[in-house]
């Protein structure tokens, strides 16, 4: 399992090659890899972003990530997992998140990955703040993921 | 009692800092600490709580030194 938050712009191909060559190089089990991307927009709710300012909570983020992957491993049959995902300044189309889940199987691999993203949207301690013509804003998040959250 | 606030986001701007620490003269909930630092500022949208990085209901009793933080639901990825 690997997690790292990043603050500035990364090739996140090029990430997923060397973390493979260098961690699973003999993980000669691996049947699947399931690979989601994340890129940044220039366009949301009708406005063109210029740019986009990612927050985190970063003591909460990292333990939060870990949580989310090692719950997708105890619930798939998972050989390993990463996560990267930006903070800072972000551009239209950086890469802003990648999550990559290994398995033996497909069907695994692509299970553990949509759930792994589908949490760290709801869960994981990030919020973007976008430039627009009309200055800045903070992103509402879509109406069904906060739904089942705690709130004060 | 001293716990610290941590504020992110959308309500760190509306509370106009981003962290304190605030003296708390008998036990108090984090949504008691929420009513009290929020009663001079303009937010209305939902907030999320977490205690020392995990997230609690409103009605979570702070001890002392608790890190409590106040933030707007989530939008990464």
């Amino acid at each position: 399992m690997y997690i790292e938050i990043i603050n500035e712009e990364f090739d996140p191909w090029q990430k997923l090659v060397d973390y493979k060559k260098s961690q699973l190089k003999d993980r000669k089990n691996i049947g699947a890899c399931s690979v989601f991307l994340g890129t940044m927009r220039d366009i949301n709710s009708g406005d063109e972003i210029k740019s986009m300012e990612l927050q985190h909570y970063p003591e909460m983020t990292e333990s939060y990530l870990e949580k989310i992957s090692e719950n997708a491993i105890k619930k798939y049959k998972i050989i390993d997992t990463i996560i990267l995902h930006r903070v800072g300044l972000v551009s239209p189309s950086d890469p802003i998140v990648l999550v990559a889940t290994w398995s033996e199987h497909r069907e695994d691999a692509f299970d553990a990955t949509r759930e792994i993203m589908e949490a760290l949207k709801s869960e994981a301690p990030f919020w973007k703040k976008e430039s627009t013509d009309k200055g800045f804003r903070w992103v509402e998040p879509q109406a069904e993921i906060s739904e089942d959250m705690n709130e004060a | 009692m001293i716990i610290v606030v941590k504020y992110f986001a959308s309500i760190s701007d509306a509370v106009g800092k981003t962290s304190e620490k605030i003296v708390l003269q008998h036990e108090m909930t984090v949504g008691e600490v929420w009513t009290d630092v929020s009663k001079n500022i303009k937010y209305a949208g939902k907030v999320m709580t977490a205690v020392n990085h995990e997230y609690v209901d409103e009605n979570y009793l702070l001890r002392d030194e608790d890190e409590v933080a106040f933030f707007p639901p989530v939008t990464g990825g």
